[in-house]
């Protein structure tokens, strides 16, 4: 008898959530669940601070959205896939998420965004940097924020063959993202007039590299590429140093380094090296302002992705509220129509593929002599236009695209 | 040029040399393993913990009091080893005489605990620490350009290494030491203090470990989750040695990092397995490992 209550109440409260999805915010609250490496090796990059991040944007609305309230749970990952698809499986069958927030590692992104499609839930990318999570693995429930592999490779690499570095050494991480900056790297110094003489792939992660140092030395190449990520490059870069990488005239060329990378490596060992970062701290007085908030809260400054996760969040509170619906199509396709203008980008916008497209920056890390505080890092040498940035969709794999 | 296996001979020179390197490496972090198992049988997965606090205490001391690496070399090590033994005296003490389960499973709950402490306060991207002045540069060997800091490991971890081992095996104090474990009772009839032996034992080995911190400190990035990565490795070694040899794990240690170092030469994909492939076998056709004794 309680079980035939319990079916038909289940029933007919399923059936208003569906009938009311598309009109309003289903039990009048917008949970959004933020998902990270709370404690491994990309903490720093996003982690406890993304949340606080996070938390900033929801503040900025007073915790409410056309009334409904905001909620926010949070998660570690483990950068596990597994660990992440039965968290994120549990947010949205029984928890009622709305919005799923963060993602670092790609293979969990990966794996994440197969359950958004299941559940036509929303998604935002802001960690992962393989450009695959927008291309051959893009669904119509997930959208990538500030970065990925092909801009990487395309501001980097560009820079560096046209300043001479003709012949090239990659030392590549060996799993998804490693390969994917690799292949990506290599079209690039191709396209340039630049050529691969080795590639060298390194397990992951890898605490000692003076052997695989050793031999990018060996090889007598230009340029030294790094495309690996955290602990692994900046322990190649000290072990580059080392071993006089840069002294026996190679030259060093970092991939993928965030803020952190650099803060941890300090200016002294990092100096001089070119690096492409989707948003920096000290561009201007809106990332400023906004960067003095968020060292209030957490006592550092933030990487891109603490800022692409404010933004982010900041763009889907704005359509809930446009929309007046929590419902993901509505919502994606309301951020698809908008333009992005805040702290984090200019123009940037949201494309069919689900990939948002906006300005990148070639930096250079600064000498001990130029940089005046802890956290003064980086010069902009350069603003990568969006559209030269990414990839194009005309080369798109991505099935929504072609359907467009 | 003569090329053996389409390597030349001059780069494949200065892998065996960085293997011998990184073995010495191995063999004093998985020494301080086979001097705790070996003596008191605790299966100490804290040891990578202990490893990453030697480190971390060598930049802390250094940020916080301006210690140099030299006093650090002694301090870090000394500190390290009055947490362990604090850790004996009450923790490990506690399940003395139970299944070997019970200490790992201990000792892995102190490395989460100190780790995850860690990542809270510092962050995990890394600590800076500076290569003392003296050891800036380096020396061409001809065949490969050997910096200062790397000769001086190698030459300090054996050193230690060998005392070590003469201690325990042609002293003594090391014949107290593995006469106390083997019969505790009668020792404490002969008027030694069992417990303190065994409280300064475990202490020793984490010692040893710390040390290892402080040579890493200015090579590798110190982070609060730096030990979990290498424990995995020493064990294996210190099980292709043979539980509890000292010897064994010494000669494993360099053995296995010329053998990595090899791989990370001719297939670099597989050099992170190719110890894990080493135990296996080794375990297949000697159970006790190579210089285990017979159970």
């Amino acid at each position: 008898m309680t079980m035939m209550k319990k079916l038909l109440t289940s029933a007919v409260a399923s059936a208003l959530m569906v009938g009311g999805a598309q009109a309003d915010i289903s039990d009048n609250t917008i949970k959004i669940g933020y998902l990270a490496d709370m404690s491994g090796t990309y903490r720093d990059l996003a982690g406890p601070n993304g949340l606080a991040a996070l938390n900033m944007a929801v503040e900025d609305f007073g915790g409410k959205v056309n009334g409904a309230k905001i909620e926010v749970v949070s998660a570690d990952d483990r950068n596990s896939p597994d660990v992440a698809s039965s968290t994120v499986r549990r947010w949205l069958e029984n928890d009622d998420v709305d919005l799923v927030a963060g993602l670092v590692a790609s293979s969990v992104s990966i794996a994440v965004s197969d359950i958004l499609e299941e559940n036509d839930k929303l998604g935002i990318v802001s960690g992962s940097a393989a450009s695959s999570i927008t291309n051959e693995h893009c669904t119509p429930n997930h959208i990538h924020y500030v970065y990925d592999t092909y801009p990487l490779a395309n501001g980097t690499a560009s820079a560096v063959v046209k300043e001479g570095g003709k012949s090239w050494f990659i030392l590549t991480a060996d799993y998804a993202f490693g390969h994917a900056l690799e292949s990506d790297v290599t079209r690039v110094v191709e396209a340039n007039g630049g050529e691969v003489i080795g590639t060298l792939r390194h397990p992951f992660p890898t605490p000692d590299f003076s052997s695989f140092i050793l031999q990018a030395q060996a090889s007598g190449a230009d340029v030294v590429a790094l495309a690996n990520a955290g602990a692994d490059t900046t322990n190649a870069i000290n072990t580059a140093s080392e071993f006089g990488i840069t002294q026996s005239g190679q030259t060093l060329a970092a991939l993928l380094l965030f803020l952190t990378d650099v803060h941890a490596l300090g200016v002294e060992a990092a100096q001089g090296i070119q690096l492409t970062t989707g948003w920096y701290w000290d561009m201007n007085d809106e990332t400023r302002a906004w960067s003095d908030r968020f060292m209030e809260k957490t006592g550092v400054r933030p990487t891109m992705v603490h800022a692409g996760i404010y933004s982010s969040t900041l763009q889907y509170l704005k359509a809930v509220e446009a929309t007046g619906s929590d419902d993901a199509q509505t919502v994606r396709k309301h951020m698809m129509e908008t333009p992005i203008n805040d702290m984090f980008a200019k123009n940037g916008r949201i494309r069919a593929d689900g990939r948002m497209v906006h300005d990148m920056y070639l930096a250079e890390v600064k000498t001990p002599a130029e940089s005046k505080s802890e956290w003064d890092l980086y010069k902009i040498l350069r603003t990568i236009p969006a559209d030269e940035a990414y990839r194009p969709l005309s080369e798109s794999k991505c099935p929504l695209v072609s359907s467009k | 040029m003569t090329m053996i296996f389409g390597v030349p001979l001059a780069v494949l020179s200065g892998q065996l040399l960085i293997g011998v390197i990184n073995g010495a490496f191995y063999a004093l972090l998985s020494l301080g393993l086979a001097v705790i198992f070996g003596l008191l049988k605790i299966i100490n997965f804290a040891h990578g913990a202990m490893y990453m606090l030697g480190a971390m205490a060598t930049v802390i001391l250094f940020d916080a009091l301006g210690v140099n690496y030299w006093v650090a070399l002694f301090l870090a090590p000394l500190l390290v080893g009055v947490f362990g033994m604090l850790v004996e005296y009450f923790l490990l003490r506690r399940i003395a005489g139970q299944d070997h389960i019970y200490s790992l499973l201990l000792t892995f709950g102190i490395a989460l605990l100190v780790q995850g402490v860690l990542t809270n306060l510092y962050g995990v991207s890394g600590l800076r620490y500076a290569m003392p002045d003296m050891f800036k540069g380096g020396i061409n060997l001809g065949f490969m350009f050997l910096p200062y800091y790397r000769a001086w490991v190698i030459g300090v971890a054996l050193l230690v290494c060998f005392g070590t081992w003469f201690m325990i095996e042609k002293t003594k104090l090391g014949a107290y030491l593995r006469a106390g474990t083997e019969d505790a009772q009668l020792m404490q009839g002969f008027g030694v203090n069992v417990p303190l032996l065994v409280s300064l034992t475990y202490g020793f080995g984490v010692m040893l470990a710390a040390f290892a911190g402080v040579l890493a400190a200015p090579i590798y990035s110190v982070t609060p989750v730096m030990g979990s990565h290498i424990l995995i490795v020493v064990f294996a070694v210190v099980v292709i040695g043979g539980m509890g040899s000292i010897g064994g794990a010494i000669i494993t240690g360099v053995l296995m990092g010329v053998i990595e170092g090899l791989t990370k030469t001719f297939y670099p994909p597989a050099s992170s397995a190719v110890i894990f492939l080493v135990m296996v076998v080794v375990l297949m056709v000697r159970p006790t490992g190579l210089f285990g004794k017979e159970a």
